[in-house]
């Protein structure tokens, strides 16, 4: 068994050098899907982690269970840039022959390809501007393992062992996190130690070990944590009191739930009696499941749903219900590549009208913009409280990038002063000191009412909670002007969620030429991308808006520039459209920065859009 | 004014109740719907079962969709909180509230074109789910505030106002909750208040989900001659299978139980039989099944108590839920705090 080596043939001719970075590079791993490279791949990331040197990491993967091509992004970063960073990777993982050729060319000149030599490279490989590396990585498991399952899957962990020589990534913390993961289960961790072995000792004895690509120690890690939003929404909803889920299965929502599950079971199951203080319940479609969530919030419980954008479509009727009725109801949306069933296992950002707007009729609805997994779980505890206390539904907007991938983010805390807001719910004894109680009387001038929950008390605050039009005191009415009263207080409760909400969060420049708008996952990207800006002398005041209804700070940012670029991964600038009809500003300083493939967005996507049309601006000739 | 509610007027010599109630304290706004609605039968047979099974009405929580059927929480139990939900979805929304808060009773109201129509799903799930209730739906098998379109359970051949031919097979309900797991199933009719009201005090205080399916006619669109489901059709072909007088308490009335001809123990209450049709089995879904299947065949209407588990398992027994209401849990009970937040994730380094 040989390795093969070609070390940058032709590379003169290309004028180009191997590239050579240390703690700063990118390794994509091209596999096939349902071959457990995740898990390896994930492995991977974290012992860098563990060497305390930041990394951001991406699944993007197929809608399917096994058999199409599935890639991998780790990317080192020792200035802590996490999103994706574009341009191609510096080192590529080339397992999948389905993907080959567009794989090796994304590959950066200069870059690293790693492929399984167990058979000739493919007659189309043409590149002679980078190096590339062959391992007999098929055949090694061959002759190392028995068992036709362990040779399949244990080729990825091989690969793992290959890299961790050439990138001197440490062996010990690759052991020490298989012995973790298998929970010491040594079955499980026996093998992938040896099959780790297997590939590092390969590459220490046929390849030059190290390449030009290197991790080194950091200490740039801190107590930071890598965790993804699902698992981190759903401490948020364990946090927050929730104690009725609802769901329907739908990537890439499915993970939250589970991962709820998964914490009740932990936390929630009482000792002595082994019985739960929650309840799931797997409904039969999105219809069921905001119902469900709409019945037990009704009754009093903390109630939620997570799906994604075809669910949205299913809730549409019962949102304008419970906007409409003013019962509570938390909704996680982890927003996929829409319209239809789109590309249901990639990211975007375009169900923001859907929510803000959901249900026919005149309807408003409070959305909270998470920027990170550790924002995740501050919104879904936050959002319970929100919800109790503007008595409506409250959208928490995840998406793909940040539900189901793991981010490197600040860890989360929880102050055990906190309490649940309920809101305005009356007690039987208050009601029994009441003597008018109307369940949609405006009683503090906010906008708010007052509720209370069936059973309270024997002969008072009773209603019937209806979808059909009401006056102050729940009464079925058609006649105009108690329908507009409660139509225009339902507008000042709207006015209130405005002050309650998350504030956007500004970083301004000392000469902007312009600001910037972002939200959501965009934030992994937004300060690489002021960096490459300044690289090429513009500055820029940047606003994070993390809620809607916007805080009046917003359009307060938006007035203070003559040009505002909004920065979103959908087609149709669904943030710009409700900054528009809902602040009522000047489309034309609002500019549209789009990106919407399905992959996550990237620093050069935005600063090279803001760099061209600021130079056209500008009056010079841009070409692209 | 579209609300009417009525006079707080109570006569001194009214009966009480042993919670002291009168049958008045079990009503609410005066009915809307057309003078002689069957649904107003139905309504009242409601407040007689509340009323004398002595049920605190704001200890029931009273659940609806869309439709003349589903206007009726409206007029009944008006200290109780009622949720007029949308349409064909009262089964799912009843199911959460029912998961927040188990310690109180809940009554769903229904159409057959909330129920068998648009929200045949829900009733579906919410019978195989097992959720504690008492699920009615007011059958006339016809849409009235659309003005008399069938729905599902329109019998073939049924003949609408306007002279249409329903050309497709009806769906029984009472057939689907027997094969769904619905741990008591019955059919009546709201002209038949002896058996309407029993059944029901029956359907209330079983622990589980129990389905009425009340037969109710439309006097406005479905109460012509060729309608399948009109006053007079129905009372011609109504078969009752065995009628039963309810026995609540059941251990204190064991003994006088005992000399009935045959008794079905559902935890505290006895459904006592007085007569019974051949070789019927209360307690046998395929037999059940088969005999009204058997029965319609033959062009009857087969009504009362079709078939009790007499051991319900509800939804709060499959999800091992607490006693106490999840809806009543506090802060300790349900946040673990600061540390054990810390130390879950450490496992995320």
């Amino acid at each position: 068994m040989q390795p093969v080596l070609f070390q940058m043939e032709g590379a003169e001719r290309a004028g180009g050098r191997a590239v050579s970075a240390v703690n700063d590079f990118v390794v994509q791993f091209a596999s096939i899907n349902g071959s457990g490279s995740a898990s390896a791949h994930w492995l991977f990331a974290r012992a860098v982690l563990r060497m305390g040197v930041p990394v951001g990491a991406r699944n993007i993967f197929p809608s399917n269970i096994e058999g199409s091509p599935t890639w991998f992004e780790v990317r080192v970063s020792a200035a802590g840039h996490l999103g994706r960073r574009g341009g191609g990777p510096d080192f590529l993982v080339a397992m999948n022959p389905q993907s080959w050729d567009a794989d090796v060319a994304g590959l950066r000149p200069g870059g690293y390809l790693l492929y399984d030599s167990t058979k000739p490279l493919p007659r189309t490989m043409s590149r002679r501007d980078i190096t590339v590396l062959g391992v007999p990585v098929a055949e090694l498991c061959r002759r190392e393992f028995d068992d036709p399952r362990d040779r399949l899957l244990l080729r990825n962990i091989v690969c793992i062992g290959v890299l961790s020589a050439l990138l001197g990534v440490d062996a010990p913390e690759v052991e020490r996190l298989l012995a973790e993961q298998y929970g010491g289960t040594p079955r499980l961790v026996v093998p992938n130690v040896r099959a780790f072995r297997l590939g590092r000792d390969f590459a220490l004895a046929h390849l030059p070990c190290p390449i030009g690509l290197r991790v080194e120690r950091g200490t740039a890690i801190g107590d930071r944590i890598f965790i993804d939003g699902n698992t981190a929404a759903a401490l948020g909803c364990l946090y927050g009191g929730a104690t009725v889920a609802a769901w329907y299965p739908i990537t890439p929502s499915t993970g939250l739930v589970d991962a709820f599950a998964r914490l009740c079971g932990r936390y929630r199951v009482d000792q002595a009696t082994g019985k739960h203080r929650f309840a799931i319940l797997q409904t039969e479609d999105e219809l069921a499941s905001i119902a469900v969530v709409i019945g037990a919030a009704w009754n009093g419980a903390r109630s939620f749903t997570a799906t994604s954008g075809p669910g949205i479509s299913l809730m549409q009727e019962f949102l304008g219900y419970a906007y409409f009725a003013e019962v509570p109801a938390v909704v996680f949306d982890v927003q996929r590549v829409g319209p239809s069933t789109g590309m249901p296992t990639r990211t975007q950002q375009s169900d923001l009208l859907a929510c803000a707007y959901a249900s026919h009729g005149d309807t408003k609805h409070v959305l909270l913009l998470p920027g990170d997994p550790r924002e995740a779980f501050e919104f879904a505890a936050l959002a319970f409280d929100l919800a109790d206390r503007l008595q409506t539904p409250v959208f928490v907007m995840l998406d793909l990038d940040i539900g189901m991938n793991n981010w490197l983010c600040e860890p989360l805390v929880w102050d055990d002063a906190r309490r649940m807001d309920r809101g305005k719910v009356m007690t039987a004894e208050q009601l029994e000191h009441t003597t008018a109680f109307g369940r949609y009387l405006d009683v503090d001038g906010d906008g708010i009412p007052y509720r209370t929950y069936p059973g309270a008390h024997p002969s008072r605050g009773a209603f019937m909670t209806r979808g059909t039009t009401h006056d102050r005191f729940a009464r079925y009415t058609e006649d105009g002007p108690p329908y507009v009263d409660n139509m225009e207080r339902l507008l000042r409760k709207f006015d209130t969620a405005k002050t309650i909400v998350p504030a956007p969060i500004a970083r301004r420049a000392a000469r902007p030429a312009a600001g910037v708008i972002y939200y959501g996952s965009t934030a992994a990207v937004m300060t690489e991308a002021l960096v490459l800006l300044e690289h090429g002398s513009i500055a820029l005041d940047a606003l994070r808006v993390r809620a809607f209804p916007f805080s009046d700070d917003v359009a307060a940012f938006v007035r203070a520039h003559d040009l505002v670029f909004v920065v979103e991964q959908n087609r149709d600038a669904q943030l710009r459209t409700l900054l528009v009809a809902e602040c009522g500003l000047d489309a034309s300083r609002l500019v549209p920065v789009l990106h919407y493939i399905g992959t996550p967005i990237t620093a050069r996507v935005i600063a090279d859009a803001i760099t061209a049309r600021l130079a056209a601006t500008a009056g010079k000739v841009v070409r692209s | 004014m579209t609300y009417l509610q009525k006079p707080k007027l109570r006569h001194p010599a009214a009966a009480r109740n042993a919670l002291g109630y009168t049958r008045r304290d079990y009503e609410a706004a005066v009915s809307t719907l057309c003078a002689g609605c069957g649904h107003d039968a139905l309504s009242a047979a409601i407040i007689q079962a509340c009323f004398e099974l002595d049920l605190a009405p704001h200890r029931i929580a009273k659940l609806s969709g869309i439709g003349c059927s589903s206007k009726m929480p409206q007029y009944f139990l008006g200290a109780a909180h009622g949720l007029n939900t949308v349409h064909g979805r009262m089964p799912a929304a009843l199911t959460g509230a029912n998961l927040a808060n188990r310690d109180l009773l809940y009554l769903g109201i229904s159409g057959d074109g909330d129920s068998a129509s648009i929200g045949l799903g829900q009733f579906v799930h919410s019978i195989r789910r097992g959720v504690d209730m008492t699920y009615v739906v007011a059958n006339n098998g016809v849409y009235g505030l659309t003005r008399g379109q069938f729905s599902a359970t329109a019998d073939t051949g049924s003949v609408a106002k306007r002279g249409a031919v329903n050309a497709e097979e009806p769906i029984d309900l009472v057939v689907l909750a027997i094969q769904l797991g619905a741990t008591f199933v019955g059919r009546s009719f709201s002209g038949h208040r002896e058996q309407l009201v029993p059944l029901l005090k029956a359907a209330l205080l079983h622990r589980g989900a129990a389905f009425i399916d009340c037969i109710s006619p439309c006097v406005a669109f479905n109460n012509q001659s060729g309608s399948t489901k009109s006053f007079a059709y129905v009372r011609a072909h109504e078969e009752p299978v065995h009628p039963f007088d309810l026995v609540v308490g059941a251990h204190g009335q064991r003994e006088a139980a005992e000399t009935t001809e045959e008794m079905v123990r559902d935890e505290d209450v006895l459904v006592r039989m007085r007569e019974r049709a051949p070789e019927y089995d209360l307690g046998d879904r395929v037999a059940a099944v088969a005999y009204v299947e058997r029965q319609r065949a033959a062009g009857a209407i087969v009504t009362g108590l079709l078939y009790l588990d007499p051991e319900p398992r509800d939804l709060h027994a499959r999800l091992q839920t607490v006693d106490e209401p999840l809806a009543h849990l506090d802060d300790a009970a349900l946040c673990p705090g600061a540390a054990a937040l810390a130390e879950f994730t450490r496992a995320f380094r």
